[in-house]
């Protein structure tokens, strides 16, 4: 059998792993993921939603060499370990936009409080993924529940928290091991309260929204001179600037290499937060945590900006006062990109059941949300999202085997995630607990032997 | 109009809302009365003035009473949230919409959530268009203020209320005292668990002490006491085994020594939280102490949930343990008290034993189970009407009966969402104000 790993850097897909000293001089902290091995196995007489938006019953997917080599009924198995799924669902890999997991770990002690860089109002210089702890037990819950990629994100105290890092959740003795290959940077901004009342308190700006406006303004100013001075050297043109990560960071994003993620629940704020981006030539790629998004669901489809969002948290603070169970629902409603995401380590153990409760709420109103279309909030417009949609997010022929199989509906409350598959490799296995992986912190744990899982 | 005609449209309105003496009869649906006669198809529900009248199959209805047809719906119990702030928070982070918690030298045991509930909270609407139809709302410890007044071990009284509309709002006041053991105890009593133990010891042994030596404390003529005369006479409920200590706890010694010290004191416990609960089940069952479990908790949040695990629930009941769902962190969302059972039967209860941890266990865990919990002859009539199976997170009630009546099935919330619905673009969405 070919190893996965040779095909993939074959088919170009993959450069990190394997990579020479010269690329890695290039990119610092480049991705080391390399795939666990696998073997060829077929997937035989499950529900299948693609992610694309298409059901098919009765039908199997083709793993071979980590990517998906065929989906639909009958495939003939060849040699391929086939693994009856009759009964049973199949989804592309749950994905999540939003997570914590290793920079807000488990244990949530002091000494693991590593999200958010409390010392300036714009620290685009951090990078979340050298706060990643990867023992974090949460990862391996999170896998129970079908998650196979989730990009880590810094807090939310500051106007630009730092970059975000997409990984493939698997296990790792550095952050290295667990990042996506050539999966695009998340520059993290964060509106309305959090940045003001923070840095309010302390008698520093910002401490309004309009001293937020001002703090992203005065940074893309900035950042747009950095990048015109950078080009210029490039072309010759004068001597380039001394190098700067916080400038970097923001130039990536007005290069187009990086993309926002805006934590942003009102929509007005999120109304202006668009104007900033056409001030300065940006894109918003999602607003996190809009939960009045569904105020301006067809504002978000002329932009092309994701919401990604919670089912049904409210209340906790004044700008998620208005937060209903049916925003999803009227996103999804107006082609707005929907996304569940999680924010929390136990709400991406069951983002197919944060869906399910979106799918409720529109029931109640009438409106019908299919399964097949539902599983795109956690699946394909995620992985949009996070610029990876090329290569996961859908059970498509050619893209990453990251494969959840579920023992019913994922929108069911009784069904749990059964078997996990990254890159054609099975992680997890609900009733096979030696197959699954168990971070240091855990062992002579409960959860060792399967109890949190 | 007449005076008359008025008072007679009047009369007709209360009916339709099912206020009043009017009979009700619920038709045709399969209903899990989570009482004795278990599940029943094609059941009727008679309701007489608030109460359930009968529940059964082939059962006679009243020549006058107003049908109400459920073929092919699912009745349950309403649903009873243990834990929380329900009427008590408004907005989380607005320090002057939340009353749960006392800090300051001024009372403990004593602090009466009750003088703050407001029925009017938009949550308590939100809840109950969810089927929550009674709530535990309950004083919690929190972080000290900016003047750097600290909460308490002891965190004070808490009642069980209804959701409905009859200005009758307490089921019980002063259901339960609450204490704060393990991680939160030893932060609010000076940096160790121990600490928190020995706060409680001075209160219980100087609330014994009051009583005995009453008329000498009033003369002046007796020792200072740890806590105020006002707390030692909340805790005599205590010390007599009429109301329980409700014990924030998630760590397994925690519990041990909490089963400890309510034997030593004879004295009535509740265990909330209750991570590692399954690792002293059998120690729980025989000790009779019940638990209001955080039903999906699974991970190490602090070092007392080390052992955390998603069968719990199925554990502790198999022991023999009464288990209610609910959490103190879930005020707003009291409404996943549903995804909690049915997650719980993911992880092996079984359904009959799930719905009983969200609506009879918890009646029993509060002492109120005579008149809510179960869909049986002479309880308050408190159940809802669902589309489909309730634990499921794509169904949802369709009507909810507190006390016999019909409450509206509008909230703040489904104000927004209709407003948002709508689809007419040529005002402002503040002109949709139908």
């Amino acid at each position: 059998m070919i190893k996965p790993i040779s095909l993939l850097v074959v088919m170009g897909l993959l450069t990190a792993c394997d990579s020479s000293p010269d690329d890695s001089d290039v990119k610092p902290f480049a991705s080391r993921y390399a795939a666990l091995p696998s073997e060829t196995t077929l997937l035989q007489g499950a529900t299948i939603l693609t992610g694309t938006g298409e059901r098919l019953d009765d039908a199997d997917v083709l793993m071979q060499d980590g990517k998906i080599l065929a989906v639909g009924a009958n495939l003939d198995a060849g040699a391929a370990n086939v693994v009856d799924a009759n009964g049973m669902w199949i989804t592309p890999g749950v994905i999540d936009v939003h997570s914590h997991l290793g920079n807000y770990p488990s244990p949530s002690v002091n000494a693991h409080s590593d999200g958010n860089e409390l010392s300036s109002p714009n620290t685009a210089e951090v990078w979340a993924e050298h706060s990643v702890w990867p023992q974090d037990p949460g990862f391996v819950t999170a896998l129970a529940g079908g998650v196979t990629t989730l990009q880590i994100l810094p807090g939310s105290a500051n106007l630009f928290g730092g970059r975000g890092v997409t990984l493939k959740n698997v296990p790792g003795q550095s952050v290295m091991d667990m990042k996506f290959p050539n999966a695009p940077h998340g520059l993290k901004m964060a509106c309305g309260e959090n940045p003001k009342r923070f840095y309010g308190s302390q008698g520093r700006a910002p401490s309004t929204r309009m001293g937020n406006v001002a703090g992203y303004r005065a940074a893309w100013i900035a950042a747009s001179d950095y990048r015109d001075k950078m080009n210029a050297a490039a072309n010759g043109e004068g001597e380039a600037p001394i190098r700067d990560l916080q400038l970097e960071t923001l130039a990536g994003v007005l290069n187009g290499e990086i993309l926002v993620h805006n934590h942003c629940y009102r929509a007005d704020e999120m109304s202006v937060m668009l104007e900033i981006a056409k001030e300065f030539g940006y894109k918003v790629t999602a607003f996190h945590h809009g939960v009045e998004a569904y105020k301006i669901a067809d504002l978000l489809r002329e932009n092309d900006t994701c919401a990604a969002i919670w089912a049904d948290w409210y209340g906790f603070k004044m700008e998620a006062f208005d937060g209903i169970r049916e925003n999803a629902a009227i996103l999804d409603r107006a082609d707005a990109c929907t996304i569940m995401h999680s924010d929390d380590d136990m709400g991406i153990q069951r983002l197919n059941l944060e869906s399910a409760k979106v799918i409720g709420a529109a029931a109640r109103v009438g409106i019908d949300i299919p399964p097949e279309r539902a599983i795109r909030w956690i699946s394909y417009n995620a992985a949009k999202a996070l610029g990876i949609e090329e290569v996961t997010g859908t059970l498509e022929v050619g893209k990453m085997a990251d494969v959840t199989i579920w023992d019913g509906s994922p929108f069911s409350v009784y069904s749990t995630a059964q078997k996990v598959y990254i890159d054609g490799a099975l992680i997890y296995d609900r009733h096979d607990p030696s197959v699954n992986p168990v971070t240091d912190f855990t062992l002579g744990t409960s959860a060792q032997h399967g109890g949190a899982q | 109009m007449s005076d008359s005609i008025k008072f007679l449209a009047l009369v007709v309105l209360l009916i339709a809302n099912g206020v009043g003496a009017q009979t009700t009869a619920i038709t045709g649906a399969t209903v899990h009365t989570v009482g004795p006669a278990g599940t029943l198809t094609n059941a009727t529900i008679i309701v007489d003035g608030g109460r359930i009248t009968a529940v059964g199959v082939d059962i006679e209805i009243p020549a006058n009473a107003n049908r109400v047809d459920a073929t092919g719906k699912i009745v349950t119990p309403g649903l009873f949230s243990p834990l929380g702030q329900l009427g008590l928070s408004e907005v989380g982070a607005v320090a002057g919409t939340n009353d749960a918690t006392q800090r300051g030298d001024a009372f403990t045991a004593s602090f009466d959530v009750a003088e703050a509930f407001n029925p009017r909270s938009i949550l308590i609407a939100i809840s109950r268009v969810d089927g929550i139809t009674r709530a535990g709302i309950t004083p919690r410890a929190g972080a000290p203020d900016s003047e750097g007044n600290v909460s308490h071990v002891l965190s004070g009284l808490g009642s069980v209320v209804h959701l409905g509309d009859s200005p009758e709002h307490f089921v019980k006041r002063g259901a339960v005292v609450v204490a704060n053991f393990g991680e939160t105890g030893s932060g609010v009593a000076g940096g160790s668990r121990a600490g928190a133990i020995q706060i409680l010891r001075a209160a219980l042994d100087d609330a014994r002490d009051y009583a005995r030596n009453r008329a000498a404390v009033e003369r002046g003529d007796w020792r200072d006491y740890s806590v105020s005369i006002t707390d030692l006479k909340a805790l005599q409920a205590v010390l007599a085994g009429n109301v329980p200590l409700l014990f924030n706890v998630d760590r397994a010694s925690d519990i041990s020594v909490v089963l400890d010290f309510v034997e030593e004191y004879n004295i009535r416990a509740i265990v909330a939280g209750g991570s590692e609960a399954w690792m002293v089940a059998d120690h729980l069952a025989a000790a009779g102490v019940p638990v209001i479990l955080n039903g999906i908790n699974n991970l190490p949040g602090n070092f007392d949930r080390i052992n955390a695990r998603l069968d719990s629930a199925d554990i502790l009941v198999e022991a023999g343990v009464k288990v209610a769902f609910g959490a103190n962190a879930q005020t707003h969302n009291a409404r996943l008290l549903t995804q909690t059972a049915g997650i719980s039967v993911a992880y092996g209860l079984t359904w009959d034993q799930a719905l009983e941890a969200i609506t009879l266990a918890p009646a029993e865990i509060y002492g109120v189970e005579k008149s809510v919990g179960s869909i049986e002859p002479g309880k308050d009539a408190d159940f809802v009407i669902w589309t489909d199976d309730p634990l499921e997170l794509t169904s949802y009630p369709e009507q909810v009966y507190i006390q016999g009546t019909a409450v509206s099935m509008a909230s703040r919330q489904t104000l927004l969402r209709d407003r948002y619905l709508r689809t007419d673009r040529d005002k402002p969405a503040a002109f949709r104000n139908k």
